[in-house]
């Protein structure tokens, strides 16, 4: 195993020191294949309750992805009652299977195409800060310096900064908030907690045998960043991803709740509660199915996050 | 026994006290269950000890040795344990007891000190407070009755400035002052029975000799039953009465300690014998290390646990299990085919010589060197340099 | 020691200077024209008198002249007036503060009060049955977003029991009953995610310090489970739940903002979400610098306290 995970690209694979570092860097292809070996397996050992958690996800990424393409599903933000053709706040029918909010909109629709606002922004957020807090912080753990001095100080400020208050500014200010603007300044808040992680485990593996010996046969020190540290730094990022995305879900909902996510009408869980919560002694399930989905979604996370942790620590404790 | 104020490694055994039986162990059985299989820890060790006896349990890391100590003591070792066997205290099983029974008797009949005494006492608590806590606790002393007690205990044990130091950190203390800490707060309840294992293993050499004469010291005085476990024969020389060599869980030899050094039987014993530095040796002799490594305790090879390793084994250690006899005296007990010294040893060691096997030419190595260097096989002193 | 006091300071100064500076960029970079707030929308087309307000409040300076001008008064206690009601800021602050500063401590406390125990007594049980449903229901608390847990309490609590008001405060000046009941369903929304983070963090610290050998040594004592678990065990993890609340400060911020949004609450928050909205510059400059040097102060404080309690840090100095 340790001889197939070696890379057998890139000008370091003749170096001697290469087979017995080569379990030290999970890095290419072969890493790719265990690695899903791996996940098959690892779901059939789930409890049960994890195994729900996983499938629940599963259910409610495909039902964002493919919202258009589910037949019969109503139009979001299609409101009946004013073309005489539905009720506001009705309970669940054949045709509107949850029911219907306070201006007749179809709950479920609304739910799926909420479903993807959070889902979209919570992984674009985590693709964001994977790339730059990922560049950066391989940077600063690498190369050192006065370069990582002020970048590691920016990072400190910029975490003594509550970033739901600078999210909560930047939105209002800005005025219009599609889900582009709403990522784009979401990333100027993601960025310093991954570079921050980025640059303590780059520190880690900048000490390892297998960096000093790309250095010892002349591998630039460019390559050496892209091809042995930016993968090894990879994995821990992915770790803390799954920890930041019920975070960020919350995030995007709080904003919703606030006024200040996606502009109304469009579709999202904490829009939703925010409009239903003025009605919840007439009719509280337009607040209700939205607050069960935002839990159990966040849960789900949550959970799945717990077990991968547990998992990761028993295997390091088993080596 | 009278108290003696001799210096310490001049012992004299003290078989001439009334003694009566304080703990007897009968075929005690510890095992773990892993994921990977049954690990006995502990096979079957049986022993006696009057009241003001002291024993040396010895053996390699992982022999047992530790948990036997536990495993008699009843502190949790793990999850999934298993122990059988019987364990007289005063009469009393202590494997039939309740977890409150034990808890009465922890601290007050029987105590313990622990390996390293950078971890066994609490970093955030005082020391004064660690030494009495369980005085107060079992005996209701007051407040400033505990705090002189302690005081005085500090004082016993040698801690210099016992005054200041009642109320720093253990962090502001040597390796050998916590110790002594710890020794003052195994000694605050007047327990009747002491066990001591590895206390100075963690210690500078310098500070090992101080800290086990303190231990000799305070058993004579309080005329206390020790139990010492520690994988080094030079630390229970002199200062014990009673010898069991442990070997992967059961014991392979016991006998007066003196009776051990003069008249080894078992060759794991001989071979720790072995390792321990001498003083009489020129610096820089290499010691003579075992050759091989202790059995994976899951994996138990078939007949004598010992006999990969042993330098006189024979087809017969590897099909049968030898039983722990008497050899010569009634007091001296051995588990080997082949005991050290006998006809059939010599004969063992030369046929092992001609077939050249690895473990018996490190020995005949090790023999040579100690000719060259005019050293007879005296009995080591207990001295560690 | 001292050095390392004296570093957290500078640092201090040095994020309250850097957080200002971007603010008061920020809020004249982003769309949204500061005059807007200053005068009513008929008046706006009034080009001579737009140029008249913008050169009375010194708008028409370049920007660094107005952080400096700023930064000077600020340092002397002057934070300026608000650019919508012409109060002074600091007068509004001192107003508010107190609302949002004991809707966070009692939020704080409450949280302790429930967690300390419960963190202890869950790690103590690792792996048993009520261990694994404390673990289970701070997963869950975790997962509740603070406006969803408001609004349950509100509803369960204020709209269908009716023992506690829905939205509105009371001051203290109003009588303790009233103040208390007006703070607890808030406190509490924001409290439950903190018991969940809390119990969790204390948990997993227990387990470690309960793994120690002089926990093993002071039971070998003799020493009753009750006194082991909170002599021994439980003050070496308090030291790890200290830096947790104090790095969790800034999550209490967020959140007070929400609730106060939620419950109606005249605080800091609420404040500050009006003044954005108003593009009350001042006023927003004035309490984004001050929430920064709270969350910083804090964070300085409990990284001194740990310093001075924990010995083992303190050795490594």
């Amino acid at each position: 195993m340790s001889e197939s995970s070696v890379r057998p690209s890139g000008q370091t694979s003749g170096a001697p020191f290469e087979t017995s570092s080569g379990r030290l860097r999970p890095g290419g292809r072969a890493w790719t294949r265990s690695t899903a070996r791996a996940f098959q397996g690892a779901v059939g050992k789930m409890p049960w309750l994890t195994k729900i958690c996983f499938l629940w996800l599963i259910l409610v990424i495909l039902a964002a992805a493919l919202a258009d393409l589910i037949p019969g599903l109503a139009d979001p933000n299609y409101q009946g009652f004013v073309f005489g053709d539905g009720k506001t706040n009705e309970g669940p029918t054949a045709s509107h299977w949850l029911g219907t909010d306070n201006v007749s909109r179809d709950i479920l629709a609304r739910l799926i195409y909420g479903a993807r606002v959070s889902l979209i922004f919570a992984f674009s957020l985590v693709a964001a800060g994977i790339i730059i807090g990922g560049t950066l912080g391989s940077i600063a753990g690498y190369f050192r310096g006065p370069l990582e001095t002020f970048l590691m100080a920016l990072v400190d400020t910029w975490l003594s900064f509550p970033a739901l208050i600078g999210l909560v500014f930047v939105t209002t200010m800005l005025g219009m908030r599609n889900l582009l603007v709403l990522v784009l300044v979401g990333s100027i808040f993601v960025w310093p907690s991954y570079t921050r992680i980025a640059r303590a485990t780059a520190l880690s593996v900048s000490g390892q045998d297998f960096v000093t010996a790309a250095r010892a046969i002349g591998t630039s020190r460019r390559q050496i960043l892209v091809r042995e540290i930016f993968p090894n730094v990879l994995p821990a990022m992915l770790a803390y991803s799954l920890v930041g995305l019920p975070v960020l879900i919350i995030l995007e909902s709080t904003l919703s709740f606030l006024g200040l996510g996606v502009e109304i009408p469009t579709a999202s869980w904490g829009g939703m509660i925010n409009q239903a919560r003025q009605d919840l002694l007439i009719n509280i399930w337009p607040a209700v199915w939205p607050a069960a989905m935002l839990f159990m979604t966040v849960y789900s996370f949550n959970n799945l996050a717990d077990w991968v942790r547990k998992q990761a620590a028993a295997r390091s404790a088993a080596i | 026994m009278a108290i003696s104020q001799e210096p310490v490694d001049t012992s004299t055994p003290s078989e001439s006290m009334e003694g009566s039986e304080i703990l007897r162990v009968e075929d005690l059985h510890t095992s773990f269950f892993l994921p990977i299989g049954e690990l006995q820890a502990v096979r079957g060790v049986s022993f006696t000890l009057k009241r003001g006896q002291s024993l040396g349990i010895v053996g390699e890391s992982g022999s047992g040795k530790t948990v036997l100590a536990r495993s008699i003591m009843g502190l949790t070792l793990a999850k999934h344990v298993e122990i059988s066997g019987k364990a007289f205290f005063n009469g009393r099983d202590l494997l039939t007891l309740s977890r409150r029974e034990m808890r009465s008797l922890w601290g007050t009949e029987i105590a313990m000190i622990f390996q390293d005494p950078m971890t066994s006492l609490n970093p955030m608590v005082k020391i004064g407070r660690q030494v009495i806590e369980h005085l107060r606790q079992h005996k209701n002393v007051d407040r400033r009755e505990a705090k002189q007690i302690a005081l005085d205990l500090l004082n016993e044990v040698r801690i210099p400035e016992a005054e200041s130091r009642i109320d720093r950190l253990p962090h502001e203390l040597s390796g050998g002052m916590r110790q002594r800490v710890s020794i003052a707060s195994a000694l605050a309840c007047e327990p009747s029975l002491l066990f001591a294992d590895e206390p100075t293993t963690a210690l500078d050499v310098t500070v090992q000799h101080q800290i086990l004469n303190l231990l000799s010291r305070e058993q004579r005085q309080r005329n206390m039953t020790m139990v010492l476990v520690t994988h080094d024969l030079g630390v229970i020389a002199g200062r014990t009465d009673e010898t069991l060599v442990m070997y992967a869980g059961k014991v392979v030899e016991q006998a007066p300690t003196a009776e051990i050094f003069d008249n080894t039987q078992h060759p794991y014993t001989e071979a720790l014998m072995r390792s321990i530095p001498r003083t009489s040796q020129p610096s820089h002799t290499p010691l003579a290390a075992i050759t091989g490594r202790p059995p994976v305790a899951t994996h138990l090879p078939k007949g004598c646990a010992f006999s990969p390793r042993c330098p006189y084994v024979q087809p017969r250690c590897h099909e049968e299990d030898p039983s722990l006899v008497s050899i010569g005296t009634s007091e001296h007990k051995a588990a080997c085919w082949y005991p050290v010294g006998s006809d059939a040893n010599r004969e063992a060691f030369e046929r092992n010589l001609s077939d050249r096997l690895p473990q018996t030419l490190a020995v005949a190595e090790a023999l040579d060197a100690d000719q060259g260097s005019e050293t007879s096989a005296d009995v080591p002193d207990g001295e560690l340099t | 020691m001292q050095k390392m006091i004296v570093g957290r300071l500078t640092r201090l100064v040095v994020t309250v200077l850097v957080v200002s500076f971007v603010t008061f960029v920020g809020v004249n970079v982003l769309p949204g024209d500061p005059v807007n707030a200053l005068i009513p929308i008929d008046a706006q087309q009034d080009r001579e008198f737009v140029e008249q307000i913008r050169e009375e409040w010194g708008l028409n300076d370049p920007m660094v002249v107005r952080y400096g001008r700023w930064l000077g008064d600020a340092v002397q206690g002057d934070l300026g007036r608000s650019l919508v009601t012409g109060q002074p800021v600091t007068d509004e602050i001192t107003h508010r503060l107190p609302i949002t500063l004991e809707l966070m401590a009692v939020a704080v406390g409450f949280s302790l009060l429930i967690a300390v125990p419960l963190g202890a007594f869950s790690g103590y049980r690792e792996g048993r049955r009520s261990d694994r449903l404390v673990s289970g229901l701070a997963q869950a608390g975790l997962s509740l977003p603070v406006f969803v847990t408001g609004l349950i309490l509100i509803y369960v609590f204020a709209l269908r029991l009716q023992w506690f008001p829905a939205v509105g405060w009371n001051r203290l000046s109003d009588g303790l009953g009233p103040n208390l009941k007006s703070v607890a369903l808030p406190a509490l929304s924001l409290a439950v995610t903190e018991i969940a983070v809390y119990t969790r963090v204390l948990r997993s610290d227990m387990i470690a310090t309960l793994k120690e050998n002089y926990i093993l040594s002071a039971r070998a004592k003799g020493l009753t489970d009750r006194f082991v678990l909170f002599r021994h065990g439980l003050r070496p993890s308090l030291l790890t739940l200290v830096t947790v609340v104090g790095l969790n400060i800034g999550f209490l911020i967020g959140g007070s903002l929400v609730i106060e949004y939620l419950f109606a609450i005249p605080g800091l928050g609420k404040r500050l979400f009006s003044a954005i909205q108003q593009r009350d510059f001042m006023m927003v400059q004035a309490i984004t610098v001050l929430i920064t040097v709270f969350y910083v102060i804090v964070n300085t404080a409990t990284d001194l306290v740990y310093m001075v309690v924990d010995p083992r840090i303190r050795r490594t100095n």
